[in-house]
Parts: structure tokens; C-alpha cells; sequence
């Protein structure tokens, strides 16, 4: 693995050294190094929470680093706020677009300009850069009847405008069809061919081959390679990407059970109700008794919809969507799945899996009131509520104070441990958990696993969404991968191999098919 | 010398209480200034505003009974915010009590006070049910924001009322006067003796009591509680919102409906066309200023209803605008809702830096 800088023949425009950025309790950006070479199209490539996102608001100046340099133009600088990095010339895409819907196109760009000078000639302007740049644009129309790759023209644009020396681009494919892609890219070599240098954050290692000259490869806050993207297959990318090691704790994978699957989704197909989210589409999978069935994929492709949709929360399109021990459930909200014997754990703790200001006691009363049998005659039996609490801080050594702390005085890790616990203690027949180690240090994530390979061991069917792709390794029986949202068919998990996992996560459909398939 | 307003990260839990008593000193203070604006010696001012209404023969009455629909409002208000449902049309909905329970009493003249005074308090509390109602249906049904529809069915209720007491219910007695016959004694709130002192002053603590207990010992009020607090964990607690939307809007609207039908039954013993004099506006404040609980609702609530005799008194005694009361009101208000950043924020003094040139 090449961990030197890649000398490059070019000029550097930007150089950081030794970048540390620490976030309570999670160190996102542990000593990185970047270079960018004038006119060069570089990729920043990594998993979520690999510490592209962090790195990049330190370049924009919407965060300011711990320690490191910055060095732009040979020179060095400290760059306090966007304005100041736009003064530079630096040029920033988002992910997601602020546009007002209502206003015309060069509406929308005269509101990100802050110097009435450039203010002049605006439409004119706007259609001289958007046919120079191959990026059609009509200033007068208004955002809303306008496609999202046009939107993010706009976005573009309005980046060009103030000339930037250096343009980057946050996972700008992740909205455009193939045919748009193809469009961005020719766009941006033209770009570079004019010396304007483009930082590429994605994790579709395709793109990144076929674009970009030199590539930093980030896992876990730190850089982990430099390389040339074109001298490296799409498995050497994603192996350096999520370099699958193994932790020492290991469970043994079962093989398949042939008992009658618990859950079984059939065709699950379910719109997304928010405004970036991903319709899931013909979902099917079977859990059976025991088993651990994992579901892997990249951040944004379908896995919270999938969870709300487990849960009841979205319901299913017709009822046999879904089937619990051969009934239909799809049509269920929460609380008739929990009698039936599913507990449920979202990714997202705060605000979902649990309510910040209410105490240990009130979130444990949350879910598990109904298995639990917490409440009486429509009050809440506090005697009851505050043992089934107190048991789950016992079980899981929770380090707290006791029932009565409110959730969010916990670390995220102990709170994690509290509501796997909660989950875990109401013996569910089904477990259905999203990212059950996110934010949660080792020991904390030992237990945890310990705790799901304990109840699959008892007979509990468990569905684990997880980004993180060790711990679906270590701990799933079988796993299937989730992407634009469509699930690939589950394979064992002995017989998956990193790079098959890569390209499925990537939304390689040719490996999706090799998968139909096994060999 | 600069300020800078710094997050807190967490909730601060003196502020969460003390910001409401900071207030009131601040409104103190700045009532003092607006005396001396308008010609009156500020400690005499605020003495005749604040004191004097009291210390006055009959004072603690005439506060209990401006603070009755104001409690009522308020706590009904409170378990309405709690939930994140912004009903601020208690005033309608007092006004649609008063206008169900008073037609029924306007409808019996004659009939006994023992079952005749109960059906017009359900009346009443109907009246404000329905038009909390229309809230509900219209947020639930339309996703019309209930701030704007709960507001604006506030002006529809009064001229509701203005077209039934100028017109079909006008007293033919009533020397063309626009207001209803009196009600009978069967439709009469009892009062306590000599006092003015009427039901409603004891029935309304009472009432807030029953709430706290409803909102810290229920499945529903923790339900209420879980979906302000966290929509999304209300939804994956399985709580239906839609369900919660009905409960705190009939319920607040019931409990204004009840304030109305007490007050027109009590202390006015008609309709006529001003039967509130902004009670339902004012609950909100009492809801905020009692932090959106139901005991703190019964010593905001008592602080507002001084403020109605406190404007009531400086008209009398030193030739104020009896719009002193708004001023009290919104400058209350006002510093309320400014003081409680320092609930979230904390205010840090930082030196003044030479900011260096971007390029």
C-alpha cells in the first residue's frame, strides 16, 4: 500500500499536512494529508464516516481544524469561513442543493453572490458560462419545474461564476442518471483542462477510475493510501476502502437453516417519504430462527426506509409485503408488530430510538411498554417501568446514575448499550436493528455483539442493517447487500468475498448477477 | 467590549426556570420607565399596578375570578403545546362555549338549577369541543396550520356571537340594547356568599391538578409528552399523531368552552358582545409563562389577571389608557420569549480581535 504522497509532475494548488480534527469522542480526521495539483481532478474516496465529509468543511472553512497546515498557492493560510475560502477560489457543490423552488434560476445565483458587481449581466453571464461548460441553462425558468441534474447545473454555475481555482464536488452522481454523468464528466475535464482543480468526493470506484488522476483513500479518519485510480482494479479501491479485517471476537457462521423462516418480506416495494430519500424496490428476503441476516450497503441507499418499514412505521404496500410466522403484517403499525414478538431498533438514537430529555425510565417505557406489560388501566405502572429499567442498566452495565438520568446525560456508547438492552431483555421472537455499534467504543460493541449472537443462539431471527462491514462478517449468518434500493439475493457470508461486497455496494449490477448465480 | 451568545449544548435547568422570574423583574422594571414616559412618579405606578389592586376591599376576589378562565385556558393551552399543537384560538373556543352553554340557558329559563346548570356546562364544554374540532379535521385532514385556522376561527366565533345577541337572541326587553335575556337561576354559576368568588375559582386549580396528573402518571400524557418532544419516536413507539392531534385539541378546546360558559353564566349572567377580554390571548402567555405546566399555569395565570386590575386601577387613579394592560401583557411577552435563550445559549464576553484580511 502506497502511503507516500504520489509525486505529482503538476504544481500544487492546495496542500495539507497533519490535519486533526476531534470530535467528542470520535477522532475524525487523525493527522491527513492531502495534495491537489493544479488542474488536477482528484478523488477524496472512503466509507461513511471515514472523515471525507470533516475534511472537506476544514478545506471550505466551515470547521477549523485542531492542528495541520494549509497551504494554498505555496502559501500558508488559515481559512476562517466559506467566505474566506470562496475568496481564494474555491468552489464548493453540495450534496444537497439550496435553492429556493420558486424563484427563476439566476434568482437563485444573484443570492449566493455577495458582491453586487457581480450582480451585473447576471443572465447574460449565466448562459455565456452554462453553453461555454456544456450545462444548459434557461436563467428564466423557475427552480421547480427544473430536473435535479439541472439543479445542480445551477449549483455549478453559480460555483463558475466567481471563477474558482478550485471546484469540489460531494458525491455529485449519487441524484444524476447514467446519461448526466456522462454530461458532468465532460463538463468537469474541461475544467481541468483550464487549470480550475476538481476535489471528487464518491464512493462509486467506477467513476473515480474513469475520471480522476490521483485519488486519497480515507478509512476511519485517517488516509490510508495515495494512489493513481487508473492503476488499480475496482477491487484493489475497495479492498483499501474498507479493508475488511476481521475483529478478534468471532462467532461461528451458521449454514442455513432449513426451518420455516419467521419473517419472510415478499416484493416489499415502499416510497420514501422524505425528500431525499430512496424508494425501496422489490425487497425479499426470508429470516429464519437463529439466523443473523445482515444487510451491508453505503449510507443513503434505502437502509432507513427499509427500517421504518420493518417497523411498521411506513406501512407496507398490501399486507403479505411482509409475513410474521406465515401472517401478514404488512398493513401493522408498531405497537401490533411488538405483541406479535418483533422489537425493533433504529440507526438514529436521538429523537428516534430514543427521547433526549425523558429519563432511562420513560424510554424504556417507550418500546417496551407493550411486551412488557409497563402500564395499567391507561397509567403507567412506575414501580414496573423503573425495575424493567433498572434490570436493562444491570444487564448491560449501563454507566449511569441510575433509571432516573435522562437519556441524553449518557455517552452515545452506554446509550447505545441501554437501548440494545431495551430491545434485547423483551426476548423478541424477531429483531430487527439498524447499526447497533454506530458511535460505540470497543468494549461497548463487544458486549452488544455478544448480546445479539446470545439471542439468535435462543431462537430469535435478526435482520442487522449495518454500514459497518466487519461486523456483519463477524456476526451474520448470511448477508445481502442493499443499494439505490434494491437488495441483492443473500449469500452465506462465508462465501462472500470483499470485493463481490464492494461492487454490490458500488450498484454494480453485473456482480449482482454473478450473485444470482453462486458459483 | 462585545457579547457573543455561546450554545450551551445542553438544556440549562436553572434558566428552564429562572428565565420566567427574570421576566417578570424585566417587565417590572420596564413598566416603571413607561410610567415615567407618561407622567406618573414610576413607584407609584407599579404600586397602584401591582399593589393596590390587592390591598383593595374585595381584591383577592375580583383575582380569583379573572384568574379562573385564565387557568383554564392556560392549562388546556399547556397540554396543547406540550404535544407541539399550536392551538392559539382559545379565545373562540371560549366564545363557542359561551355561545352552546348560554343557548341552552337562553332555551330553559324556568328549569332547576340541579340538572339544569350541569347541561350547560357540557354545553359549554361541546361548544369549545367543536370548534377545537375544526381545527383538528382541518390540520388533519388538509394539513392547514393550526396557528392561522385556530386564529382565524377566533373572529368567525365573536361575530358569531355579535350576530346572535344584535339579532336572534337580543333580549326583547333589552331596550334594543345588543345582549340576551339574563339566565335563570337554574343557569346561574353559584358564587361563595358575599364575595365574588364564584365555582369556576375552585373548579379551575382543581382542573389544573387533574392535568399534571393526567400528563406525568398517564400512558396518554406520556404519549403527548413523546410527540412533542420526538415526532419520529412517537412514530416508532406506535403512537398515532393523528390521534394525539384530536385528544389535545378537543381537550384544550373543551376546557376553553368551559371557561367561557362559567364566565357568562357567573360574573356577566348574559351574552352580550364583549364577553372576553382577550383571555384566550392572554392563556398563552399564561401556558408560557408557567413553562407548560399545569401548576405553574395557576401562578402565571394569577400574575396576568393582577394585570387586568392593575390597568383597571391606573385608569382610575392616575388617568391611564386602560391599554396599560396590553403593554404589561406584550412587553411580558416579550421578555419571555427573549430571556429563554439564555436557556439554550449563554451569553460569553469576548475581546475584540483584529480580523485578519481574507487574502
Amino acid at each position: 500500500m502506497d502511503t507516500e504522497l504520489d509525486p505529482s509532475a503538476r504544481p500544487p494548488l492546495l496542500v495539507l499536512r497533519g490535519i486533526v480534527k476531534q470530535f467528542p469522542g470520535c477522532l475524525a480526521n487523525d493527522h491527513v494529508d492531502l495534495q491537489i495539483g493544479e488542474g488536477e481532478i482528484h478523488a477524496l474516496l472512503g466509507e461513511n464516516g471515514a472523515g471525507k465529509s470533516t475534511l472537506v468543511k476544514i478545506i471550505y472553512g466551515v470547521m477549523k481544524p485542531d492542528a495541520g497546515s494549509f497551504t494554498w498557492r505555496g502559501e500558508t493560510r488559515t481559512v476562517a469561513s466559506p467566505a474566506q475560502a470562496r475568496a481564494l477560489g474555491i468552489g464548493m457543490v453540495f450534496q444537497h442543493f439550496s435553492l429556493f423552488e420558486a424563484l427563476t434560476v439566476s434568482e437563485n445565483i444573484a443570492l449566493g453572490l455577495n458582491d453586487p458587481k457581480d450582480r451585473e449581466n447576471l443572465p447574460a453571464r449565466i448562459v455565456d458560462i452554462s453553453t461555454r461548460y456544456g450545462l444548459p441553462l434557461d436563467p428564466t425558468r423557475a427552480v421547480h419545474d427544473l430536473s435535479v441534474g439541472e439543479r445542480q447545473r445551477i449549483e455549478i454555475v453559480r460555483c463558475l461564476l466567481q471563477n474558482p481555482k478550485l471546484l469540489i464536488m460531494d458525491e455529485p452522481t449519487s441524484v444524476l442518471t447514467p446519461q448526466e454523468v456522462h454530461k458532468l464528466f465532460a463538463t468537469l475535464r474541461r475544467l481541468a483542462s483550464e487549470g480550475c482543480s476538481i476535489l471528487y468526493i464518491s464512493h462509486k470506484l467506477e467513476e473515480i477510475r474513469a475520471l480522476c488522476e490521483a485519488a486519497t483513500i480515507m478509512r476511519l479518519g485517517k488516509v490510508v493510501a495515495h494512489c493513481i485510480p487508473a492503476e488499480k482494479t475496482a477491487r484493489e479501491l475497495a479492498e483499501l476502502m474498507i479493508s475488511a479485517k476481521l475483529k478478534e471476537q468471532s462467532f461461528s457462521h451458521k449454514t442455513i437453516s432449513t426451518a420455516a423462516p419467521r419473517l419472510v418480506l415478499d416484493r416489499l416495494t415502499v416510497r420514501s417519504n422524505q425528500q431525499f430519500g430512496t424508494d425501496l424496490k422489490d425487497i425479499s428476503f426470508a429470516v429464519a430462527p437463529g439466523e443473523i441476516l445482515g444487510i451491508a450497503g453505503i449510507a443513503g441507499n434505502g437502509q432507513s426506509e427499509l427500517m421504518d418499514a420493518l417497523s411498521g412505521e411506513i406501512p407496507a404496500g398490501t399486507p403479505r409485503n411482509i409475513m410474521l410466522d406465515g401472517a401478514p403484517i404488512g398493513h401493522e403499525g408498531p405497537r401490533a408488530r411488538r405483541r406479535r414478538g418483533c422489537c425493533f431498533l433504529p440507526e438514529e438514537r436521538n429523537g428516534h430510538g430514543a427521547v433526549g430529555p425523558m429519563t432511562l425510565a420513560e424510554n424504556g417505557f417507550l418500546s417496551a411498554h407493550v411486551r412488557g406489560a409497563l402500564d395499567r388501566l391507561g397509567l403507567i405502572n412506575r414501580k414496573r417501568t423503573q425495575e424493567f429499567a433498572a434490570q436493562v442498566i444491570k444487564t448491560f452495565d449501563v454507566r449511569t446514575t441510575g433509571p432516573r438520568a435522562e437519556a441524553r446525560s449518557l455517552s452515545g456508547g452506554n446509550l447505545q448499550k441501554f437501548l440494545v438492552g431495551r430491545e434485547v431483555l423483551q426476548q423478541p421472537g424477531v429483531l430487527m436493528i439498524s447499526q447497533p455499534t454506530w458511535g460505540v467504543d470497543a468494549g461497548a460493541a463487544a458486549a452488544i455483539y455478544e448480546a445479539l449472537a446470545q439471542l439468535a443462539a435462543a431462537g430469535t431471527a435478526i435482520v442487522l442493517i449495518s454500514q459497518d462491514l466487519d461486523e456483519i462478517l463477524l456476526l451474520c449468518d448470511r448477508i445481502a447487500v442493499i443499494a439505490a434500493g434494491k437488495l441483492s439475493p443473500p449469500i452465506p457470508v462465508r462465501e462472500a468475498t470483499i470485493e463481490t461486497i464492494g461492487l454490490l455496494m458500488g450498484g454494480d449490477h453485473t456482480a449482482e448477477e454473478k450473485h444470482a448465480v453462486p458459483a | 467590549m462585545l457579547f457573543r451568545l455561546e450554545p450551551r449544548g445542553l438544556r440549562s435547568d436553572f434558566w428552564s426556570y429562572g428565565s420566567p422570574v427574570l421576566a417578570v423583574v424585566l417587565t417590572i422594571v420596564t413598566m416603571g420607565v413607561i410610567f415615567a414616559i407618561m407622567g406618573a412618579p414610576p413607584i407609584t405606578g407599579i404600586e397602584t399596578f401591582l399593589i393596590s389592586p390587592l390591598t383593595s376591599p374585595g381584591g383577592i376576589g375580583s383575582l380569583l375570578v379573572r384568574a379562573a378562565p385564565l387557568i383554564m385556558i392556560g392549562v388546556g393551552l399547556a397540554f396543547c403545546y406540550r404535544a407541539n399543537v399550536w392551538n392559539i384560538g382559545g379565545d373562540g373556543q371560549f366564545t363557542m362555549g359561551a355561545i352552546f352553554g348560554g343557548g341552552i340557558a337562553l332555551l330553559l329559563p324556568n328549569a332547576p338549577f340541579w340538572w339544569c346548570y350541569p347541561l350547560v356546562l357540557v354545553c359549554g364544554v361541546l361548544g369549545g369541543m367543536f370548534w377545537a374540532g375544526i381545527v383538528a379535521l382541518l390540520k388533519l385532514k388538509f394539513n392547514a396550520n393550526e396557528i392561522l385556522t385556530s386564529l382565524m376561527l377566533v373572529y368567525i366565533a365573536q361575530l358569531i356571537l355579535v350576530w346572535l345577541v344584535t339579532g336572534p337572541w337580543r333580549d326583547p326587553q333589552g331596550f334594543g340594547f345588543p345582549q340576551s335575556a339574563m339566565f335563570g337561576a337554574g343557569a346561574t354559576t353559584p358564587d361563595f356568599g358575599t364575595t365574588s368568588i364564584h365555582l369556576g375559582c375552585v373548579l379551575a386549580p382543581l382542573l389544573a391538578v387533574a392535568l399534571w396528573l393526567v400528563m406525568s402518571r398517564s400512558v396518554l400524557g406520556f404519549q403527548l409528552r413523546v410527540v412533542g418532544q420526538a415526532p419520529r419516536a412517537a412514530r416508532y413507539a406506535g403512537f398515532s399523531n393523528a390521534r394525539l392531534t384530536w385528544i389535545a385539541l378537543l381537550v384544550s378546546g373543551g376546557l376553553s368552552g368551559l371557561a367561557g360558559i362559567i364566565e357568562v353564566t357567573g360574573p356577566i349572567g348574559q351574552l352580550t358582545t364583549t364577553i372576553t377580554p382577550g383571555y384566550g390571548f392572554t392563556a398563552v402567555i399564561v401556558a408560557f409563562l408557567g413553562r407548560l405546566h399545569p401548576v405553574g399555569v395557576i401562578f402565571a395565570a394569577l400574575l396576568l389577571a393582577l394585570s387586568y386590575l392593575g390597568g383597571d386601577a391606573a385608569q382610575i387613579s392616575l388617568n391611564m389608557p386602560n391599554s396599560i394592560t396590553n403593554i404589561f401583557q406584550g412587553v411580558l411577552l416579550f421578555y419571555l420569549l427573549g430571556v429563554d435563550v439564555l436557556i439554550l445559549y449563554r451569553i460569553r464576553r469576548v475581546k475584540p480581535r483584529i480580523v485578519e484580511p481574507a487574502v
